[in-house]
């Protein structure tokens, strides 16, 4: 199955990646920006056809390395 | 007293790491990352340098590298680790000192020569220093030291902070933080204060003629401490 997670600064870790984008876009003319925070984005696909298995493997992964649970919150977003 | 230098793919601070230690009389040995066992050792380094490509975040694949369990095992036995620069970012991600390591506040690589004020002596690295205020040089990109509120506390609680940020007058103002990072922490302990995770090399101020000695100072008085 391939797993789908996203992985995203936690509100109070300062972003200051998604500060000059945010910069740039406004200097590009988008003028209606509250805020622009980056994160990462995994497809993975793993050996398992049970989704609710495989939704397990990929939560592992996201605890144990994928993310970083001081600064980051992760989300599985989609199982096919 | 034997040392011991991890080198991981990527780490290029290794090899200075090894010449300074040398110099101040460790008998160092390096290690490869792919290793199952540490050779016996009274202080083990994590050096310096962009392990896997700082691929992910910072430190995190070298912290899952096969050597890194007797890394922790000899830490949690209570040997003296240390981690430099990208080593610190490896013992963040490991869990042996707490925190993370972000992106640099103005998204620059700073490369250039700092003042960092020891806040306590009462640990094997510092101890019998007869000075607190040491200009070393750091080179990073992700050096903004960031923690929880509540991990906060229990850092300030237990003296955990090593090293700050400061002026050559020892001041720690918000104005002689390089990199954004949090109450200027340069460097921090583990609870047990043996092992010790900074930005600062002081690998590189181990001669006169290069850029100072302050390192040397550093490296003479952690010898004479493991003796």
């Amino acid at each position: 199955m391939k797993v789908s997670a996203i992985i995203t600064l936690k509100k109070d870790v300062l972003d200051p990646q998604g500060k000059v984008i945010h910069q740039t876009l406004d200097g590009m003319g988008f003028k209606d920006i509250n805020e622009v925070r980056q994160g990462k984005y995994f497809e993975i696909d793993v050996k398992e056809n049970d989704p609710k298995k495989a939704q397990k493997i990929v939560e592992d992964m996201c605890n144990k390395l994928l993310a970083n649970l001081v600064i980051e919150n992760y989300k599985i977003i989609e199982i096919q | 007293m034997k040392s011991a230098v991890i080198t991981f793919p990527g780490s290029n601070c290794d090899r200075d790491m090894h010449v300074a230690l040398n110099k101040f009389g460790f008998k160092n040995q390096m290690v490869w990352h792919n290793d199952n066992e540490l050779p016996k050792s009274d202080l083990v380094v994590l050096p310096g340098g962009f392990s896997y490509g700082d691929y992910l975040r910072c430190g995190s694949m070298a912290s899952k590298s096969k050597i890194m369990q007797s890394v922790i095992n000899f830490a949690k036995s209570g040997g003296l680790v240390m981690g430099i620069c990208n080593g610190f970012q490896i013992l963040v991600e490991s869990g042996l000192v707490p925190g993370v390591l972000l992106r640099n506040k103005y998204l620059e690589f700073i490369c250039k020569n700092v003042f960092v004020k020891i806040d306590s002596k009462d640990n094997p690295y510092f101890k019998n220093l007869d000075k607190e205020v040491f200009e070393l040089h750091i080179a990073h990109n992700e050096g903004n030291y960031f923690c929880t509120n509540d991990q906060l506390k229990e850092i300030q609680d237990n003296n955990q902070v090593a090293i700050y940020y400061c002026n050559d007058n020892g001041k720690t103002e918000e104005k002689f933080n390089p990199n954004g990072s949090l109450n200027n922490i340069a460097g921090i302990f583990n609870k047990e204060k043996n092992v010790l995770g900074m930005m600062p090399h002081p690998e590189r101020m181990i001669d006169e003629s290069l850029s100072g000695e302050d390192g040397s100072i550093f490296f003479k008085n952690l010898l004479n401490n493991i003796k």
